[in-house]
């Protein structure tokens, strides 16, 4: 129905739901019968902006009508029961702009991306409550049929309802904990978009455009945070190389062998400028870490341009906000690139040892790109090889297999 | 991440199981509400169940490309009866749901304890290689 009218409103629209949504939930307190009043008010907006044209505040208008709904709703609810006339009253009283503005986005969010949710979970609620995408395409984006992303996302509901989280701002104290949460799960929403690159994707929705646009906002919403502006920068900085991750085939081409004139100029310059601007505010956070991270990868116009002392000194202040196993695996790549390969490997004997990553097949695949670097390809084939028996992903399987079969006929 | 759960209990040879009419009914009943549970967390990619082995086929390309089939069978040769894929938050939830359909009642009502063979479907994301 919104796809029938122009983009400019239908974005207009998208910006407004959170909004409009958050307005409802605060004056009813009801997630779900808020959601159905927000849809039918978006709904009556497609279908009358288009002859009648957009309103002077097209905010109002739809809290307005959402409220009206909800104001029906709760009726025939009362008249049902016979009983409780007075909220009726009382509802058709509620003038819905003084109600406060895009805080109500923000607390949504902070809803949405609640630590007592599961992180699929809160993925799903974020996107269809807050990105407003329909259900059908966020289950469509995970490949899941549409009745389990329903199921999942009124369960999320339901666990919101229960846990009996306040539609309100969080206090100081939980603040930067929950403002965590929601940066994680716009990183995986950015992840998953950014990672499925396989499937049937011109029905998808483009999730890692999501994310960017709700971190975007969240930016917006709050511009002095330097997370926020790092993780941001973080996800334009990384998609940048989109257009040269995969080959005509859909494989995966790492970045060592990307066409790098097919990097995206633009995202890279956006993403350097957020950098710039937040890093004298002092604060350095694990999103501005690794986005500076992507930042020296992607102004190196040539591979062998890559500053790997600047990288090894980003991942090791990175190490010590965030000890991920992740985090150190990358590391001893940049020692590798550094101080080479068996400084490499002597690091990576001792996280093997630690175990955190036993059987992990990233820590197969990096001892095989470091035992190549080396020059010891016999055991860079084992490795290539046990790293693609493990790995659950098919394209990175793909990848490996074929490092491990270059191997073996060049050796 | 998704995993397959996979029921590699029906054997060649051994067709409709003769339980009496209420364990069969008591398994097929389990059965359903097993899945509708699936759907209603919000996990169930898909389930089915598969026909029983007599009408299995075993199917090469000859020569020419054309199909050459083969039914026969060796006796006690294990067939998939049915899968599932559900889509969890951890290996552990897959192996419990396993656990859960292996449990399905059999005859007399008894668990039947039967094995089910668990594997991720290769719906990983790609790390950023370097």
């Amino acid at each position: 129905m919104i796809r029938a009218f122009d983009t400019g409103a239908e974005h207009l629209l998208r910006e407004l739901a959170p909004q409009v949504l958050g307005a409802v939930i605060r004056r009813f307190h009801d997630f779900a019968d808020a959601e159905d009043a927000v849809q039918e008010a978006l709904i009556a907006a497609a279908s009358q902006w288009p002859g009648e044209g957009v309103p002077e505040n097209p905010r109002a208008w739809l809290i307005q009508v959402a409220f009206r709904r909800m104001t029906d709703h709760v009726r025939s609810e009362v008249a049902r029961r016979r009983r409780e006339t007075a909220i009726a009253i009382e509802l058709d009283q509620a003038a819905p702009e003084s109600e406060a503005d895009q805080d109500d986005s923000l607390i949504l969010l902070f809803m949405c991306c609640h630590p007592a949710l599961t992180p699929s979970s809160a993925i799903a609620l974020t996107l269809r409550a807050v990105g407003g995408l329909t259900t059908a395409e966020i289950a469509s984006a995970f490949l899941v049929p549409e009745a389990t992303m329903a199921q999942r996302i009124s369960r999320a509901k339901q666990n919101i309802k229960a846990s009996g989280v306040a539609f309100s701002m969080p206090t100081d104290r939980e603040r930067a904990e929950r403002l965590r949460s929601v940066l994680h799960v716009l990183y995986l929403i950015f992840n998953e978009g950014y990672t499925t690159s396989d499937g049937p994707q011109l029905q998808r929705p483009e999730l890692s455009q999501e994310a960017i646009r709700l971190a975007r906002s969240v930016h917006c919403l709050l511009p002095d945070d330097c997370e926020v502006a790092g993780l941001l920068a973080l996800m334009l900085l990384t998609d940048a190389r989109r257009p040269a991750r995969t080959g005509p085939d859909g494989e995966l081409i790492p970045l060592t062998h990307q066409d790098r004139t097919l990097w995206d100029r633009t995202l890279i310059s956006e993403g350097i400028d957020l950098l710039s601007a937040t890093l004298p505010k002092g604060s350095i956070g694990a999103y501005q870490l690794q986005a500076a991270i992507a930042a020296v990868h992607d102004e190196a116009a040539r591979v062998e341009d890559t500053d790997w002392p600047q990288i090894l000194a980003l991942y090791d202040l990175l190490k010590r906000i965030s000890a991920s196993p992740m985090v150190m695996l990358n590391h001893t790549i940049a020692v590798a690139m550094v101080h080479g390969p068996s400084k490499g490997l002597e690091l990576l004997d001792a996280l093997d040892a630690e175990g955190q990553l036993k059987g992990h097949h990233r820590l197969d695949a990096v001892r095989a790109h470091l035992l190549e670097m080396s020059g010891n390809h016999p055991a860079a084939i084992t490795h290539y090889q046990l790293a693609s028996g493990r790995t659950s992903s098919l394209q990175e399987r793909n990848y490996l297999l074929t490092q491990a079969a270059r191997l073996r006929e060049s050796t | 991440m998704k995993y397959i759960l996979m029921m590699n209990t029906m054997k060649a040879g051994h067709g409709v199981p003769d339980w009496p009419t209420q364990d069969l009914h008591a398994h097929i009943a389990f059965m359903i509400s097993f899945n509708k549970e699936l759907s209603q967390s919000g996990e169930l990619v898909s389930a089915e169940g598969l026909a029983f082995p007599d009408q299995a086929k075993l199917v090469r390309a000859g020569k020419n490309g054309l199909p050459i089939t083969d039914g026969v069978f060796p006796e006690g040769k294990e067939f998939l009866a049915g899968y599932w894929i559900v889509d969890v938050e951890s290996p552990e939830r897959a192996y419990a749901i396993a656990a859960r359909a292996s449990a399905a009642p059999g005859p007399g009502g008894a668990p039947l304890n039967m094995p089910i063979e668990v594997r991720p479907v290769m719906s990983g994301p790609p790390p950023e290689m370097l």
